[in-house]
């Protein structure tokens, strides 16, 4: 029955990450201006907002993943095997 | 290139309250997305600009969050196997044709009838479209529901059976959501009329879905899934076409990502919990509402053109403040049931597991 076996919640992994995520919040917002002028140029800095995106969901995106994790609200396991 | 400019320079000063609205319209906006592969969207646009952020730079920054939402949600439901990652993409290709074709056309419209005539059409194509395929979507959805075969595995319109036995040599393509080889010629109009309703009223996902489902014979967790990676593809390139133009916001964009990628990962596991007819219960439910919400603009864009009597500024106030209003509560509504069906999935979960404990030990 390894599924009545509790799983070992991800709660460091969730803490670093939303820690990581603070961060990056923190950074975007204190220096708004600054960030705000490269991207208002447009044409090459194009890829600014993009590569930002893209390292704002990979790391607030693993905290959120976790957050739920922790909170015990993960999927369905009946449904999950179905499904597959 | 000015007004390019001017809107760029036209960055707002945030304070915690527009943090906060905006934290909380992604969350509920990301939790319907997890959910139904889209919708949310549509709210964010006016939410900004309620804020007096310029409209391009609303619709610019609306884009840029909701590529990297869609990647984090596509991820999710890949991880319990209903993403079909390869419809996704083809249609996501033609559906990227469809945006800058859609966008040619709104700039057409407004150059030649001004704004009021650019917003009227996008209310029209709302309520048009909305009033066919959510009827129709809410429709099926009751029909499943009083049948009570809601268990049962979702059967294959005629429509998508006759698309699947269609054979064109050269352009058979095999979908395992659809466990058909079915032929590009399809998917290409269907993706190119996701992507210009995309461009139009903000959600491509309206036509993208009830398409994969009632046209193609996808199941409707594997169409809302796939529509996420859609949703990425469009949304990717559309971020790019702005972001040449500086028009990003990307401080808007990421303080919607932050709370809608709580609630895109909570929608995501929701959909795990729910029978799929629940997918067009909640995506008929908003378009019906949504439609109702830009049905009330029309007589304002008319009144504008000058087509009807001129409305008083008060009326007109009126009108707009309705219309936000109704629109957001599609949204909560949307969520609200999304929350309440994981919900009873959930405690049904936990009482049949109670219930096997408690026979092992008899």
């Amino acid at each position: 029955m390894a599924s009545n076996i509790p799983k070992k919640k991800p709660v460091n992994k969730m803490v670093f990450m939303g820690l990581v995520s603070l961060a990056l919040y923190g950074a975007l917002l204190l220096n708004q201006d600054i960030i705000n002028n490269y991207i208002g140029k447009g044409g090459f800095n194009a890829f600014l907002p993009i590569v930002t995106a893209f390292i704002f969901s990979f790391v607030h995106g693993s905290f959120t993943g976790n957050f739920w994790t922790v909170l015990g609200v993960e999927a369905a396991k009946k449904k999950k095997k179905e499904v597959k | 290139m000015h007004d390019i400019a001017q809107a760029a320079s036209n960055f707002i000063s945030l304070d915690a309250g527009n943090v906060i609205y905006l934290f909380l319209v992604g969350f509920v906006g990301g939790l319907v997305s997890g959910f139904i592969g889209s919708g949310g969207a549509f709210v964010m646009t006016p939410a900004m600009m309620s804020m007096g952020v310029p409209g391009l730079v609303a619709v610019a920054s609306n884009m840029c969050h909701k590529f990297p939402k869609a990647l984090i949600g596509a991820i999710k439901r890949a991880k319990y196997g209903q993403v079909d990652v390869k419809i996704g993409i083809v249609l996501g290709i033609s559906a990227e044709a469809g945006v800058l074709y859609g966008a040619h056309i709104q700039e057409s419209i407004k150059q030649r009838f001004g704004e009021a005539g650019s917003n009227l059409y996008v209310s029209v194509a709302f309520v048009v479209i909305l009033a066919v395929v959510g009827i129709f979507v809410l429709r099926d959805a009751w029909k499943t529901y009083k049948s009570g075969n809601t268990n049962e595995e979702e059967k294959v319109t005629k429509l998508a059976k006759w698309v699947q036995s269609v054979n064109i040599p050269g352009t058979m393509v095999y979908f395992k959501s659809l466990n058909a080889r079915i032929s590009v010629l399809f998917t290409i109009p269907l993706g190119f009329a996701t992507g210009m309703l995309a461009a139009t009223i903000a959600v491509g996902g309206f036509i993208g879905v009830p398409a994969m489902i009632y046209v193609l014979g996808a199941p409707s967790l594997m169409a809302s899934a796939s529509e996420l990676v859609i949703a990425f593809v469009m949304g990717l390139g559309g971020s790019l076409k702005y972001a040449m133009h500086g028009l990003v916001d990307i401080r808007l964009a990421m303080i919607i990502l932050a709370g809608s990628l709580f609630g895109i990962q909570l929608g995501a596991i929701g959909t795990t919990y729910v029978k799929p007819f629940m997918i067009k219960v909640v995506m008929g439910v908003i378009m019906v509402i949504v439609l109702f919400s830009r049905g009330l603009m029309v007589p304002v864009y008319l009144s504008q053109l000058g087509l009807i009597e001129t409305l008083s500024d008060g009326t007109t106030r009126l009108l707009k403040n309705v219309s936000f209003a109704i629109m957001i509560f599609a949204l909560v509504l949307g969520a609200f049931i999304v929350l309440r069906a994981m919900w009873q999935g959930r405690r049904a979960e936990q009482l049949a597991a109670e219930e096997a404990v408690a026979h092992v030990k008899m």
